[in-house]
């Protein structure tokens, strides 16, 4: 375990929590900006690293890198051109069916921190512990925001469930 | 069929994705020795003895590994001793990969690399400082480089001072050998040691 007194090298953060940390860009910016915002996030965490206090580094990354988009988001809506276009397109990437790719779409549209939750619950399967430890809320919190977010994807999915059996009919 | 479930394979297929850690780690490195935060950069290198771990600072090579240490253990003992802000981060350590390309193929008999010596200090750094200046191909021994370093009858301690040579190869403490010519001790193995001494015509 982690501590103060036993400094890890920050490469081991990088080989150990990268892909999760690149996981979560991808689910909350358009593919084009995942690269950048992914370095962004490690040099910040490295930036900060002598002051980190060792303790569930993922979450501490997560937590920067959840910023890091945050700041994308609105460099984009101050874009001319890009506002009310929340990066629909996440969607169908490498996704086994249009399915995916809507219900995706849906998830773009959802405000930022249920969205970052729905992002760490299913995407990286984090427990309600860490996803609050990323979101900087607490577990509770952390737990509401996903359940509000599935509720508002499960209202968005019933005519689009309606109309696929429609069509299979 | 739940919306949970739907929303599982949906996030992973919206997030799934490859991801090359070596070309990330260099461009994070680069761009961190740009802003003057990454404190230790590190390569791996193959050589005829093994893949040898090479870190530098921003004032020069600190610290040369053999394989017979595990990795992880001599960058958390980095990271210990000197900072946690390490990257593996290749190019910053080209000039180190070509002299020691050159002198593994013959081409080069002295370094001409920048030197960090703050792993070292008192009469260990006095000891190799006297090593780092054995010509290619010439050998001393414990006692003469004790006697070199100011302490003639400390050639014991100049043999742990030897064991303790944070940058061999470069600092070479393979040219350091008992009184009656045997080998005596070496921090890489005494394979390493040998072969060493044969590439530089000395066995």
């Amino acid at each position: 375990m982690a501590t103060a007194s036993t400094p890890i090298p920050f490469q081991a953060l990088i080989e150990a929590h990268a892909g999760a940390v690149a996981a979560f860009l991808r689910g909350m910016l358009p593919a084009d900006d995942v690269d950048d915002a992914l370095q962004e996030t490690l040099l910040a965490a490295l930036r900060g690293y002598p002051r980190f206090d060792g303790a569930n580094p993922r979450a501490w990354l997560l937590t920067i890198a959840r910023r890091k988009a945050i700041d994308e988001h609105r460099a984009q809506s101050r874009r001319p051109g890009s506002l009310d276009e929340p990066d629909a397109l996440p969607a169908g990437r490498g996704g086994d069916g249009e399915r995916d790719g809507e219900l995706w779409g849906r998830v773009a549209s959802l405000p930022p921190k249920q969205r970052a939750a729905i992002v760490l619950r299913f995407a990286l399967d984090l427990r309600y512990r860490e996803v609050g430890a990323a979101l900087d809320c607490s577990e509770a919190a952390a737990r509401r925001s996903v359940h509000e977010g599935v509720r508002s994807l499960r209202a968005a999915l019933e005519p689009m469930t309606a109309t696929s059996q429609e069509e299979r009919r | 069929m739940s919306t949970e479930t739907d929303i599982h394979d949906a996030a992973r297929a919206a997030t799934a994705g490859e991801l090359d850690l070596e070309a990330l780690s260099a461009a994070v490195g680069e761009r961190a020795a740009d802003e003057g935060i990454l404190d230790l950069a590190y390569a791996r290198m193959d050589s005829p003895l093994g893949e040898l771990l090479a870190v530098s600072t921003p004032d020069g090579l600190v610290h040369l590994g053999y394989p017979n240490r595990p990795l992880d253990a001599q960058l958390e003992g980095l990271a210990q001793r000197i900072s946690p802000r390490i990257v593996e981060s290749p190019r910053r350590l080209d000039e180190v990969r070509s002299e020691l390309d050159e002198y593994f193929e013959g081409r080069r008999r002295r370094f001409d690399l920048a030197l960090d010596w703050q792993l070292t200090g008192g009469f260990v750094r006095a000891v190799l400082e006297r090593t780092a200046s054995i010509p290619f191909g010439e050998t001393r021994t414990y006692g003469e480089v004790a006697a070199a370093a100011g302490s003639p009858r400390a050639f014991r301690a100049a043999g742990s001072a030897l064991g303790a040579n944070p940058i061999p190869i470069v600092v070479p403490c393979h040219r350091v050998l008992r009184s009656g010519g045997a080998l005596g001790g070496y921090g890489g193995g005494l394979d390493a040691k040998r072969e060493l001494l044969e590439l530089e015509g000395v066995m």
